[in-house]
């Protein structure tokens, strides 16, 4: 165990802002792609001929 | 006895589209252990860094998403190639899929490495060999999406991306080689197939741990973008009329 508690962990060593900076933004990339292609892939089902017809999607 | 499979069934998207639908769970669940297991040795097992202390810790996704920058578009040009070759749509289509992930984690290569740089080099950014040619990376990613969206025949479009992503595929040994052909300011290779690793075993450990989670993870999302390039282009054929998700 490296860390002496919760704040020690969050500060990183005085370098939160650069480590935390990299692994928020990749996870975010992650999480927006998974969300992006979840209504890509609606959509394309949407957008199937006959598919407006059905009104209970 | 010889267990017959008939391997090219899974090359049509009729046969493949239903078969990446069970798949995906299945990455994204070992990507998410693997990724849980990976930052837990990353964060509370690693040692803090005699030199870097704990900026060091970028490592950990900084390496993994470079590999898989430069993997990916290797992975990408070849089923292009094979779409280019024999003509086979899914090829094609997979190396449609695989781009937006290949430049998301060129995007994240250069990202981390910048907020690496700002505090260890004193810059974000330096016109140095390496990240020079990973920028290019990334510019490669885009020219193949934007030109193939620029075209309104998908099979024309799959095989002009195709030449420029097999064209492309010089940059990748320039960009792992870089830093041994020229003066960089970026380190040599930490990790490298012919001699034993210049890192802990315990960094080493949480490293490869990362990469084979964002191996996972790619392969998860390349599988659900499939399944949308599949549908989008296959709308009017009859496995699709027959589609049994397409049942309220």
């Amino acid at each position: 165990m490296n860390w002496g508690g919760v704040a020690a962990f969050l500060a990183m060593g005085g370098y939160a802002g650069f480590v935390w900076g990299s692994y928020g933004v990749t996870a975010a990339c992650m999480v927006l792609e998974i969300v992006l292609l979840t209504a890509r892939h609606r959509a394309a089902l949407r957008a199937l001929p006959g598919a407006a017809s059905r009104s209970a999607y | 006895m010889t267990i017959n499979i008939n391997w090219f069934k899974y090359s049509s998207p009729a046969s493949f589209y239903p078969l990446a639908g069970k798949l995906t769970p299945w990455f994204f669940v070992a990507a998410a252990l693997l990724g849980i297991w990976g930052a837990y040795i990353s964060f509370f097992v690693a040692p803090t860094d005699a030199q870097q202390g704990e900026a060091y810790r970028i490592i950990f996704i900084h390496v993994p998403a470079a590999w898989m920058s430069m993997f990916i578009y290797v992975v990408m040009a070849f089923w292009a190639g094979v779409g280019l070759a024999f003509n086979t749509r899914l090829s094609s289509m997979v190396a449609s899929a695989l781009a937006p992930t290949g430049a998301m984690m060129t995007f994240v290569a250069l990202w981390t490495g910048s907020l690496w740089g700002k505090p260890m080099w004193g810059t974000w950014w330096v016109w140095d060999a390496r990240l020079t040619s990973e920028l290019i990376l990334l510019f490669l990613y885009f020219g193949f999406m934007a030109l193939q969206a620029a075209i309104d025949d998908p099979r024309r479009a799959d095989k002009a991306g195709a030449v420029i992503a097999l064209v492309g595929v010089i940059n990748v040994p320039i960009i792992y080689f870089s830093v041994k052909w020229w003066n960089t300011l970026h380190q040599g290779a930490s990790v490298s197939l012919t001699k034993s690793p210049s890192m802990a075993t315990t960094m080493l450990v949480g490293m490869l741990l990362m990469a084979l989670a964002f191996w996972m993870y790619s392969i998860a999302v390349m599988l659900m973008r499939l399944r949308c390039i599949i549908l989008e282009r296959e709308r009017n054929s009859d496995w699709v009329k027959d589609l049994k998700e397409r049942q309220p």
